[in-house]
């Protein structure tokens, strides 16, 4: 079966030496020439443009949408307001984690949900049969899968709003978290939220499949660096942003991934709620942290991580910092242990244990205002 | 397309060597490094120690991921290119000079079997 493409596929394509690899079944570029460390550069200090197209989408709308949703994700969905933004996760009912997505809520009645382009199969199934309120008597919103349909540019970094508003002026007018979805470039029809996924400011634009290469092309050139999903990767990790299959998964709970910020343990109920209730009451064991290499060595996915010569877990997802010029993780490892900042811990890396340290996250933090 | 250099040999794992009597240098193809892409650590052999051809004596990482080095040829390590700890990414700016380590080899035989460059720059065409 061959790769899926998105709209953009044929323009960078054409980019000369890009990199293109399989992501979750889509071809997707990894680097455009300069490289991965040079994109994530232009990101912490002008603006790049990713595309991400292969995000899903799904139209959620209807009288019982927002009661729907409120209980199906963790986050609280009631108390947003119509043009807010607000990330989430979903869980199942032993409080794993099905996905993390943002929700855009349109109007009262309409809900746009953003997930995992790896997860979208088995979220839409999840979101439309599986779940236990697809179960009960009460009937479901009506639930599209658009994600074909909608092409994602994402626009990141400190210099993501002057560019946008030389084609969008109204782009200078959303606060973090929201968006607006009257706006357009020329005829295309375009929503924009104030999101992102690097720990800079940026936008995410979302348009018709066939508005995406216009509006791309026109971007880069007013000077926009041109980002793979290599610089996404290494961008969100120094902001502490978790990915799916890495940080996240279903056999971690929102509590452990240190996420219990975007779980509303006062709603009276959603899916996975008395799970994480109980592991709030009974202890959390595990907790997501952030170190840095002390030895020299490259810590990655799946290594573990030793605390006085005992295994405490491992690492989730690790990289040289492009930011910082160190090498650094995010470890899930047992909490209890007393492990503060500072603390020495090893990494067993090709069988030798390699001495780091915990440190505060996230690993880079952006200054001045949003 | 990838730079290859007629007077050395092959792995199918994209190490390159070069023997001089029972000396092999090592190093890894242009190919390989522009595949793996920025390079920002080499984990490198220790001197004296022994490896079978084939065997992984050492790890090249990019921003990416990991990727394993292994024995060209069969034999002890003698030198290791110790430069690269400070700076790895000269294997992406001359794959060709950042050799990674130097082995004292047991069965100099080995080396005509690896790929010469017309050989290689096939292998390459072959897994495209």
């Amino acid at each position: 079966m061959s790769n899926k493409r998105t709209p953009l596929y044929p323009v960078y394509e054409a980019y000369p030496g890009v990199k293109i690899a399989d992501f979750h079944g889509w071809d997707l570029p990894i680097q455009f020439a300069d490289g991965i460390i040079a994109e994530h550069q232009a990101v912490r200090t002008a603006a790049g443009l990713f595309d991400v197209s292969h995000m899903g989408e799904f139209l959620i709308q209807g009288a019982q949408a927002e009661s729907f949703i409120d209980q199906l994700v963790t986050n609280n969905i009631v108390s947003m307001k119509p043009g807010t933004v607000r990330y989430t996760l979903m869980c199942y009912p032993d409080g794993g984690v099905v996905d993390d997505l943002i929700v855009y809520r349109i109007s009262e009645i309409q809900f746009l949900l953003v997930v995992n382009a790896g997860n979208r199969k088995k979220d839409f199934t999840w979101i439309t049969r599986e779940n236990p309120l697809a179960q009960g008597e009460t009937p479901l919103p009506e639930i599209r899968d658009q994600s074909d349909q909608w092409a994602l540019l994402a626009l990141q970094g400190p210099q993501a709003q002057e560019m946008l508003t030389q084609l969008v002026p109204e782009a200078a007018d959303i606060s973090f978290f929201q968006f607006r979805d009257d706006l357009a470039y020329g005829d295309a029809p375009l929503l924009i939220s104030r999101t992102g996924y690097t720990g800079e400011d940026g936008f995410e634009l979302y348009m018709n499949s066939e508005d995406a290469p216009e509006l791309w092309s026109r971007l880069i050139s007013l000077g926009v660096m041109p980002c793979g999903l290599g610089a996404r990767d290494t961008l969100r990790l120094e902001a502490k942003l978790p990915l799916y299959g890495h940080e996240l998964s279903d056999s971690v709970t929102p509590l452990e991934a240190n996420l219990a910020v975007f779980a509303d343990l006062e709603k009276p109920y959603f899916v996975g709620k008395e799970a994480l209730v109980h592991q709030k009451e009974t202890g959390i064991p595990r907790s997501l942290r952030g170190l840095e290499m002390i030895d020299s060595g490259v810590p990655r996915e799946g290594y573990e991580v030793y605390h006085q010569g005992a295994c405490i877990g491992h690492i989730t997802s690790g990289t040289k910092s492009p930011t910082l010029q160190k090498f650094i993780a995010l470890a899930l490892i047992e909490r209890g242990r007393g492990l503060k900042i500072g603390d020495e811990i090893e990494v067993l890396i090709r069988s030798k244990r390699k001495k780091a340290r915990l440190v505060k996250t996230p690993f880079y933090k952006k200054t001045g205002r949003s | 397309m990838s730079e290859i250099k007629d007077d050395l040999r092959y792995t199918e794992n994209h190490e390159w060597v070069v023997l001089e009597g029972t000396t092999a240098k090592v190093g890894i193809s242009d190919y390989a490094q522009d595949s793996l892409g920025e390079i920002v650590y080499v984990e490198l052999p220790e001197v004296d120690d022994e490896f079978e051809q084939g065997e992984e004596v050492a790890s090249i990482e990019s921003v990416k991921a990991a990727a394993p080095i292994y024995a060209a040829m069969s034999g002890r390590v003698k030198e290791v290119n110790e430069s690269l700890e400070d700076s790895p990414e000269a294997v992406n700016e001359s794959p060709y000079g950042a050799y990674i380590y130097v082995m004292e080899v047991s069965d100099p035989d080995e080396y005509e079997k690896l790929m010469d460059s017309d050989a290689y720059e096939a292998f390459l065409k072959a897994n495209e």
